[in-house]
């Protein structure tokens, strides 16, 4: 068992509660595989790894409007499909809890715990006017050849 | 049989069978064996697959009244 260690590697690019739920289970499992697991999170993606709560910082005009219009935090995105104006994320939080899953936060604390690699793309996190501080803590900052670096060793390796 | 750990993981959706079942084997000494209970039926196939994938060996599986019992010797 002192091979080196199979990699997984996956891009977050979606927003949506649904996808970044498949992504993260799929880190989950590939972290109990034994691999190495990192999530590229870019654009919309970014969103999951937003704190929660709302945290003061100097920004510009179009900065404040993206950062009010996107979700701020896991919890609070939405739904691929069937989103019906935020109804739907609330619907299939009830199923979520009703089948015994695990919700998308913590599905994300669990993939920390398992030692997943969070990767914020700066650039995007610069296009969408995220400051570090309004992202949650114990994630990197990267760009495409870091993610490359990476992928290019990767045993899986997805976009969602 | 000689069972080193018991998991409890009845009640709980995939992925996290899988993911205790990592934990539990990383406490355990190669050649030891982990009993698993799970009522998650995508564990039928996760289970052995993960299992086969990280070097151990599946001994026996049962189900029983809608639980799936596995017996699983660390590699």
């Amino acid at each position: 068992m002192t091979q080196p260690k199979k990699k997984t590697t996956i891009i977050l690019f979606s927003g949506d509660y649904d996808k970044a739920m498949a992504a993260y289970i799929i880190a989950n499992g590939a972290a109990a595989y034994d691999h190495d697991v990192t999530i590229f999170h870019t654009f919309w993606g970014l969103n999951a790894l937003r704190k929660e709560a709302p945290v003061p910082v100097q920004k510009g005009f179009l900065e404040k409007m993206f950062a009010k219009m996107m979700p701020r935090g896991a919890d609070r995105m939405g739904l691929s499909r069937m989103n019906f104006a935020g109804i739907g994320p609330k619907l299939i939080k009830k199923v979520i809890k009703k089948h015994n899953a695990m919700p998308l936060p913590q599905l994300i604390e669990m993939a920390k715990e398992q030692g997943v690699k969070l990767v914020a793309c700066q650039m995007t996190v610069d296009l969408l006017g995220l400051k570090p501080e309004e992202l949650i803590d114990g994630i990197e900052f990267a760009g495409v050849a870091a993610y490359l670096a990476d992928a290019s060793e990767g045993n899986v390796n997805l976009f969602i | 049989m000689n069972v080193a750990k018991v998991l409890d993981a009845k009640g709980l959706a995939c992925p996290m069978p899988v993911v205790r079942a990592k934990k539990a084997m990383d406490e355990l000494q190669s050649g030891q064996v982990l009993e698993v209970h799970t009522t998650d039926k995508g564990a039928k196939n996760d289970l052995p697959a993960w299992a086969k994938a990280s070097g151990h060996t599946v001994l026996d599986m049962k189900e029983d009244n809608g639980v799936l019992m596995f017996w699983i010797q660390k590699g």
